[in-house]
């Protein structure tokens, strides 16, 4: 029997496990350092804010990994030992495998601050992460100042969960606008109010220069480069994340930031593979980046490595990007690709609608010519996932998707809808006449 | 190793302490409680109206300020900060307080009303004669401890209703549908029946007297409507009298079935129901203590079906016992109710097998189970029962344990006096039996889904914990499933509190209502198709 060892139980490492259990009755090791269980790093937030336990966020029973032949031993791999196909975990104890994959997610990212290795400098990221804030930012007593520096989305995170605990927030953000390397502008200006709507002191442009330690070597303050010092108790560094591969540079895997691996998710090593957060493809997918560090790709890369370890040789191929988060109060979800100022395509024109009470927009993508709908953002008002894929494959042009917006709708039942105020600002934008067309369960599940 | 949370109890605690005008509104709800206490204990109060008035203004004014202060200083969104940090809300030293006070009550009022100063001729003392301005105003009777308690059920809803609804202003479903559980429990369940009162002896009833009926109320939670006295009293009054029986009857078998197809069994267990009212409004703050385990929803379906199989054999067994065998009486004789009965069972047994098995699946067993149980129960009942006998037992012994175990033990003293320790849907979710057929329906033929949004679920584990009734909905949606639970109250939490929009409760086609199959969207389409063969 083939022994499958896989490094990482993240949401990848254990999608792999799960498909390869589905499809085989091989042998699967899962080791990993940082907890037991698997469980859900998005959403150690909430444990912090006491929306949950940390049992809560584990989506598996305990006893769900026995049952179904998927064993789990908790270590760090020291050494991966190419040829001879062995893992040495703890720089002791070693396991053979037949195939390997390693999918062992990502670190915070630090840029050589002065003192950013103090006591009360955290990332996060981990389990002992969140374990560390405990113990950094218990309660504002405790912790009467927090700096955050890196506006991205942890950074936002970070903000909230203190927030809940009433601690005052400074976020540093060397962006002129928050996320606006992503986000185009209306959106990101709808987030900027937002954040200081929830009392955040949102510094704009601004960048971290020294952390400053007091006489036991913890924290005091901050200096920016705008010339302030800020007192503080705690720092937060959320300069976003790096492939945690520095335990394979003897490996003989070909690295870059992230192992580099094929559209099969293969390295340069026969039979090792890499999925998740710390792969990184030779060359960019689409609109893709090489390193994709999300969730959802997390697992899909899981699914696919799955089918190709038992037999089914098949590449790594994506169906059109979506990602959402929440900003506070404000969810977001994207559907294809709307890109913000810096990565906009010249043939992409943007059409922005924003409620003029609710903190509510909409963002458009469209082809300029040829009008082709390229993606949506919103903001506050759920939509379809299943209806967007579909417009995106069949094509549809932006007059399509704005006549039957309803049918795209997934807020919850009796909530306003907004689509006739999207449709008339879209109409008097571009000396249109789109009437919107009432949504229909017809079309929306496909029955004739 | 261990995985628990130590760092909660080494380090410095979060904030959970309440804000000033938080503890002074709970004086004041407190203060109306004493009242009510005190009253029990034999104070006598001089003026009766103006104490109880005073009692539940402040215990309603209570609960409204402390909400307006909890909730109304913050932006519309999910409250949910803290509450694995509360003691009240987390099983700790309040809750436990608070679960054994509730249950102390319940026991008093079922066991020994006598307490709370229950007079059987004369006038009523204590808390119950605290009441009877109230009571002579609307029914022109005296107050019962149910009417007490009716009164302080309805109090209970409309005062945490108004903090569900200030909690949730972001919601327009969680809003509307509390407007209709606050509407349903004080009209139907509170002012008609007492108002209906007044009509017995009238000549509009021609000279009869209803029995007391919240017509939202129906069989089987109403478990003993079909009851001699009952029916009696029903055809003793006129045309309205049997046009209320028609609708009792016409409840079950008709009105909520359509309504369940529709809509789902929420249209009833939350957005109607007392039970579901009361747990929705004053047992909001204990949703999550519900248990998710695999464990508990095998205990679940077990209990709740037995408690199904119980109610119609009881009933079953009650109504027999008063019919006779000849058509002098009533119309229907023993044997052909009983034969009406075995009848009506069989024919959805067998639809159901016919065409609903392949969803049916591991469930087809204990359906079969109950099916049979209750069919040579039947048999037995004909074959071995004498007159006001049933089996070996006296059917009345069967009804009272009945109305002991379950109307009285499970759904008062553990259903809601546990609230605080198992989570405030224990009795809909275990023991009640409307609750078991409607979810019958509801998983076998209904338009009701809660549908999975392609693959944005980030596992995080929201819907899961609040799902009042312990359903572990992140199981399907992480997988790209919708949701078709026989259990699903259609609460809408789950929906409201996933951060990432994941769940819609919706009513759809019933073709590819439940897919067995992972339809996640996002990755590559012809290897989605090769994950969903089996
Ligand atoms: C706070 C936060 C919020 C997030 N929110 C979102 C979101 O809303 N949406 C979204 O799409 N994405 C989000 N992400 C990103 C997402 O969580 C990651 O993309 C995803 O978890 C990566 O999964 P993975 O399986 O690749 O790696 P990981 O989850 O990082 O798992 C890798 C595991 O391997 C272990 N490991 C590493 N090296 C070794 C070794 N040498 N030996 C043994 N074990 C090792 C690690 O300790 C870790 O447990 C968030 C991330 C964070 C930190
Ligand atoms: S599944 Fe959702 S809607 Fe149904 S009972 Fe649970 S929380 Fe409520
Ligand atoms: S709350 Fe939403 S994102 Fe979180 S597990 Fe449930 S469905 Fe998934």
């Amino acid at each position: 029997m083939e022994n499958i060892v896989i490094i990482g139980n993240g949401i990848a490492g254990v999608t792999a496990a799960r498909h390869i259990r589905k499809l085989s009755d091989k042998r699967i090791i899962i080791i990993s350092a940082e907890t037991d269980y698997f469980f859900s790093r998005t959403a150690l937030m909430y444990v912090y804010m006491g929306h949950m336990k940390f049992e809560h966020i584990q989506p598996y029973e305990n006893w769900f990994w026995e049952k179904n032949g998927i064993e789990l031993v908790r270590g760090y791999v020291t050494q991966v030992d190419t040829p001879n196909k062995q893992v040495l975990v703890d720089g002791s104890r070693a396991f053979h495998y037949d195939k390997l994959i390693i999918a062992t997610g990502s670190k915070p990212n630090k840029f050589g601050w002065p003192g950013q290795d103090l006591h009360g400098v955290q990332g996060l990221y981990s389990k002992q992460d969140l374990d560390l804030l405990e113990i950094n930012a218990p309660n504002k007593e405790a912790c009467k100042r927090a700096v955050i520096v890196g506006g991205g989305l942890i950074g936002i995170e970070l903000a909230e969960m203190l927030r809940s605990r009433d601690i005052p927030v400074t976020f540093l953000v060397r962006e002129t606008s928050f996320w606006n390397g992503v986000l185009p502008e209306g959106e990101s200006q709808l987030i900027n109010e937002h954040i200081r709507e929830h009392h955040i002191d949102l510094q704009l442009a601004t960048n971290l220069v020294e952390i400053i330690p007091d006489e036991n070597g913890k924290v005091k303050a901050v200096t920016t480069d705008k010339g302030d010092t800020i007192a503080c108790d705690m720092v937060g560094l959320t300069a976003g994340v790096t492939p945690n591969i520095d335990f394979l540079k003897a490996s003989g895997i070909e690295l870059g930031r992230g192992v580099k691996v094929n559209r099969y998710l293969e390295t340069n090593v026969a039979d090792v593979y890499a999925i998740g957060d710390c792969a990184e493809q030779h060359e960019a997918i689409g609109n893709r980046r090489p390193i994709e560090a999300v969730w959802y790709t997390g697992r899909m890369m899981g699914e696919t490595v799955a089918q190709t370890i038992c037999g089914n040789r098949i590449e790594y191929r994506p169906g059109h990007w979506f990602n959402s988060a929440k900003f506070l109060d404000i969810e977001y979800q994207t559907y294809g690709w709307v890109f913000g100022e810096r990565g906009k395509k010249e043939f992409e024109q943007h059409f922005h609608w924003r409620d003029d009470k609710e903190n509510l927009c909409v963002t458009i993508a469209f082809h300029k010519e040829t009008k082709l709908f390229l993606g949506i953002n919103t903001f506050g008002i759920r939509m379809r996932h299943e209806i967007f894929d579909r417009w995106l494959t069949e094509q549809r042009d932006v007059e399509y998707v704005m006549e039957h917006l309803a049918d795209a709708n997934f807020d919850p039942e009796f909530y306003a809808d907004y689509e006739h105020k999207i449709v008339s600002k879209f109409n008097s934008d571009f000396g249109k006449s789109i009437k919107s067309k009432k949504k229909s369960i017809k079309r929306i599940f496909q029955i004739s | 190793m261990s995985t628990y949370d130590r760092s909660m109890a080494l380090t410095g605690q979060p904030p959970v302490m309440l804000s000033r005008n938080q503890k002074i509104a709970t004086l004041v709800g407190m203060f109306g409680l004493a009242v009510i206490l005190l009253a029990a204990f034999n104070i006598n109060f001089p003026n009766k109206s103006l104490w109880l008035t005073i009692s539940l203004v402040s215990i309603i004014g209570g609960a409204v300020w402390y909400s307006w202060d909890a909730y109304m200083h913050k932006a519309p969104g999910i409250k949910n900060d803290g509450v694995w940090f509360k003691s009240l809300s987390n099983q700790g030293f309040w809750g436990w307080i608070a679960g054994i006070a509730l249950t102390g009550f319940y026991i008093i009022l079922y066991f020994y009303p006598e307490y709370l100063g229950l007079v059987a001729k004369g006038d009523n003392k204590g808390v119950i004669g605290l009441f009877d301005p109230l009571s002579k105003a609307l029914s022109g009777n005296p107050a019962s401890q149910w009417f007490v308690y009716g009164t302080l059920y309805t109090v209970a809803i409309l005062a945490f209703g108004i903090k569900f609804l200030w909690k949730y202003r972001h919601n327009r479903y969680e809003r509307i549908r509390t407007f209709s559980v606050m509407f349903f429990q004080t009209a139907f369940a509170f002012i008609i029946p007492e108002l209906m009162a007044r009509l017995n002896g009238s000549s509009l009833l021609n000279g009869g007297s209803l029995p007391y009926y919240d017509l939202k109320n129906m069989w089987p939670l109403n478990y003993y409507n079909f009851e001699g006295y009952r029916i009696k009293g029903f055809l003793s009054s006129g045309d309205i009298g049997f046009a209320m029986l028609i609708f009792g009857i016409a409840t079950i078998f008709i009105i909520s079935p359509i309504l369940t197809y529709k809509f789902g069994k929420r249209w009833y267990c939350s957005w109607v129901c007392g039970c579901g009212g009361l747990a929705e409004t004053a047992g909001d703050p204990f949703r999550h203590l519900s248990d998710k385990t695999v464990k508990a929803w095998n205990i679940e379906r077990w209990v709740i079906h037995s408690v199904v199989v119980f109610v119609t054999l009881m009933t079953t067994a009650v109504i027999y016992s008063y019919l006779g065998n000849d058509t002098s009486k009533y119309w229907l004789t023993k044997s052909s109710f009983l034969i009406g009965v075995a009848v009506l069972l069989t024919t959805v047994f067998a639809w159901v097998m016919l065409f609903k098995r392949e969803q049916f699946k591991k469930d087809a067993i204990y359906g079969a189970i109950g099916y049979f149980v209750i069919i040579i129960a039947l048999i037995g009942f004909h074959f071995y029962s004498g007159d006001g006998n049933v089996f070996l037992f006296k059917s009345g012994t069967l009804r009272k344990s009945y109305s002991f175990l379950i109307g009285s033990i499970f759904s008062g003293v553990i259903g809601t006096g546990f609230y605080p320790v198992l989570g405030n849907r224990v009795w809909c979710r275990f023991g009640c039996p409307m609750a078991a057929i409607l979810g019958f329906q509801q998983r076998l033929f209904s338009k009701f889904r809660i549908t999975t949004n392609g693959g944005q679920c980030i596992s995080c584990g929201n819907c899961s914990t609040y799902c009042e009734m312990g359903i572990d909905v992140r199981a399907y949606a992480q997988k790209g499933e919708n949701i078709v639970r026989s259990s699903c109250v259609g609460c809408g939490i789950c929906s409201a509190v996933c951060p990432r929009g994941v769940l819609k409760l919706e009513n759809g086609p019933l073709k590819g209502r439940i897919d067995s199959n992972q339809v996640l969207l996002g990755n590559d389409v012809d290897l989605m198709k090769l994950v969903n063969q089996k």
